[in-house]
């Protein structure tokens, strides 16, 4: 794999966003690469900036944001370019899925105009023919009827048959990278189980890279082949999945771990919690974030910084890492 | 544990010409955690909101304490939910943002007890927020000055104030971190140790399982399982209860060897039915893997399994044996 062209690398990747009484540092550099037709995973819970980096690379963060570092899709640089060349990739090759399906569809426009719009603007389709494509595409990511959907309208739609709308929109031209930022947040466990078992197979059937942004570990312990975590902008542990759940190496991924309840194993008289908070962002540049949490902090960890270490499937930031 | 504090009867809810609640019974003793599960749109929160009398039910009774909030005169209704408290799921948005969380927590106080002088107000109060784990200092600060799981344990202080009988939580972890989560349920352990009854509406498992004494599973608007926490995880009759089960993403454990999970059939493919699969049999009937011709045709009535242990199954006597769901 050395030699290949990562799907996605990120790389010292720093996003701030300017504020009346200063700057948050909302991603503090973050570097990671994704190979093609690879599964990551990535976990962290709200603010740690794990949704940030996408929209980052997708050029859709606001005015107030400040960028640096740089972001390659297939070797090219996202970071700065112009919207116009940005679109030859953002929403065909490299598209993304949101965690409200029903806010990231426009409600005045029939299901079937948006799938369709995003072929004649990209491929330049006759309408025509995009909307039996786009017909074509609800049927291939189950949706029952798929003639009768292009016709309605969102509000129509369930939010699970929402979702496979949106799975179906961010296929439509074939991409190389889907980022899925919390597909299955909004949906019930029944629906969750389904959009997952779907995401499963679009993977195999499209051999796209695929990125599952979530605050769940157990949403991807059936489906991703690497996780990282992030803890207050930055990644603190990169793992093969199976390693991970197995041997969790940085302290906070063993916490989070622990904190999860179980369906099996005893009933327990109190859950494992993490007590505190995470730092407000800004906080502790010096130190490494999440020693006023840890069980193993030492003194070096309140004045020095660790850094990523490690081969690119095992790497962790921390003083003290577990060991298996 | 056997004296009923809420005896809810066949309660039904309309919303229009649509039944949201059609025909829910059940018991809940003083000290008990009940939990409420089931799809969103299966009814829990009407059921909750039904209870209190926020909305007017159709049909049946809701009895607190031997009073039915149905039909009880306005002040009755009044002076009885003092001892009926709810918590709702969006921690920032039930809290009022331009009153200081002290006022919002002493607020109950200045309604239900006008007697009290702003002194011991303010000391029920401090003492409250020191209960549920936050600085009692920290009265005079607005609610956008706390975190999410903050101002859900100051919605549980504003609930807890008036020393509740049944404090009624809906959905009041789902929008939390798992590291935030834990804390929270804790608190309502705590609680619950303290002889607290607790009405907890969860789509989270886990939770539940690890909280509750029983758990009642609601699908469109009936109830189709209620049993014992244990009984009802170790062997969920009603095909609906096992795939909502059987959904649950499974977390390798750090013991087990990782595999990774089988894409196995889908528990439950579809989802909850269209309105017009409720006017006669099973509403779940589309569902389920089990469904047999009666299903279409009569409603199954809710049967006594084992003790205490109910479920609404045609097939509920074979499914308690091994008959396992299809791999």
């Amino acid at each position: 794999m050395a030699d290949m062209v990562p799907t996605l690398s990120v790389d010292r990747l720093r996003i701030s966003f300017s504020h009346r009484t200063g700057s948050i540092e909302a991603v503090d550099g973050v570097s990671f690469s994704i190979a093609p037709c690879e599964c990551v995973g990535l976990v962290g819970e709200s603010g740690s900036g794990k949704t940030q980096i996408f929209m980052a690379a997708m050029g859709l963060l606001g005015s107030n944001a400040q960028v640096s570092g740089s972001v390659r899709f297939e070797g090219n640089e996202l970071l700065g370019v112009d919207g116009p060349t940005l679109n030859r990739v953002r929403g065909s090759q490299f598209t993304m899925i949101f965690q409200d399906p029903m806010t990231s569809l426009t409600p005045h426009l029939t299901v079937g105009t948006q799938l369709a719009e995003v072929m004649v603007t990209h491929l330049g389709m006759p309408w025509k023919d995009a909307r039996s494509f786009a017909g074509r595409m609800l049927e291939r990511v189950h949706v029952p009827e798929p003639k009768r959907r292009l016709n309605q309208y969102p509000h129509e739609l369930s939010g699970g048959m929402r979702q496979r709308v949106m799975i179906a929109m961010s296929l439509l031209c074939e991409p190389s990278l889907v980022i899925a930022d919390e597909p299955t947040t909004a949906l019930d466990v029944t629906i969750q189980a389904q959009i997952i078992e779907l995401l499963r197979a679009v993977r195999g059937e499209f051999g796209m890279a695929l990125v599952l942004i979530s605050h769940d570990l157990a949403v991807m312990a059936g489906l991703a082949d690497r996780i990282l975590v992030m803890y207050a902008g930055s990644v603190v542990e990169n793992a093969i999945a199976g390693e991970l759940f197995k041997h969790p190496r940085h302290p906070y991924t063993a916490e989070l771990l622990k904190c999860m309840p179980s369906l099996t194993g005893p009933r327990l008289d109190r859950l494992p919690t993490l007590a505190g908070q995470p730092p407000r962002p800004g906080e502790m540049l010096e130190a490494c974030p999440f020693a006023p949490r840890c069980p193993r902090a030492a003194d070096r960890c309140r004045v020095e910084r660790p850094q990523l270490e490690g081969p690119s499937t095992s790497q962790v930031a921390c003083h003290f890492p577990l060991t298996a | 544990m056997n004296n009923i504090l809420l005896r809810v009867r066949d309660l039904r809810v309309d919303f229009g010409a649509h039944a949201v609640i059609r025909g829910v019974s059940f018991d809940l003793c003083s000290g008990e955690t009940l939990s409420l599960v089931g799809e969103s749109g299966s009814g829990k929160s009407t059921l909750a909101r039904a209870i209190l009398r926020l909305l007017q039910p159709a049909q049946g009774s809701v009895e607190f304490l031997g009073v039915d909030l149905l039909t009880c005169p306005p002040a009755v209704l009044r002076a009885q939910r003092r001892g009926l408290q709810i918590v709702f799921q969006d921690p920032l948005a039930s809290l009022d943002p331009r009153m200081t969380v002290g006022e919002s927590i002493g607020e109950p106080l200045k309604i239900f007890e006008p007697g009290l002088n702003a002194g011991a107000r303010q000391l029920r109060v401090r003492d409250m927020l020191e209960r549920v784990g936050l600085s009692p200092g920290m009265t005079g600060r607005y609610p956008h000055e706390f975190s999410g799981g903050q101002c859900q344990r100051i919605g549980i202080a504003r609930a807890m104030i008036l020393s509740p009988k049944l404090l009624i939580c809906d959905e009041i972890v789902s929008s939390l971190d798992v590291s935030i989560q834990g804390q929270i349920v804790n608190l309502l352990l705590d609680l619950r140790d303290a002889g607290m009854a607790v009405l907890f509406i969860s789509h989270n498992l886990a939770v539940v399982r690890h909280l509750s004494h029983r758990v009642l599973v609601m699908y469109l608007g009936k109830l189709v399982e209620i049993a014992p926490c244990d009984a009802l995880f170790e062997s969920p009759v009603h095909p609906y209860t096992q795939a909502l089960l059987a959904a649950v993403p499974h977390m390798p454990h750090a013991t087990a060897a990782a595999a990774p999970a089988a894409p196995g059939e889908l528990a439950a493919p579809g989802e909850l039915a269209a309105p017009d699969l409720m006017a006669s049999g099973c509403a779940f009937r589309d569902r389920c893997p089990y469904a047999l011709p009666v299903c279409e045709t009569s409603e199954p009535p809710l049967l006594e399994i084992a003790p205490g242990h109910w479920a609404a199954c045609h097939r509920s006597q074979e499914t308690l044996n091994p008959l396992s769901f299809p791999a």
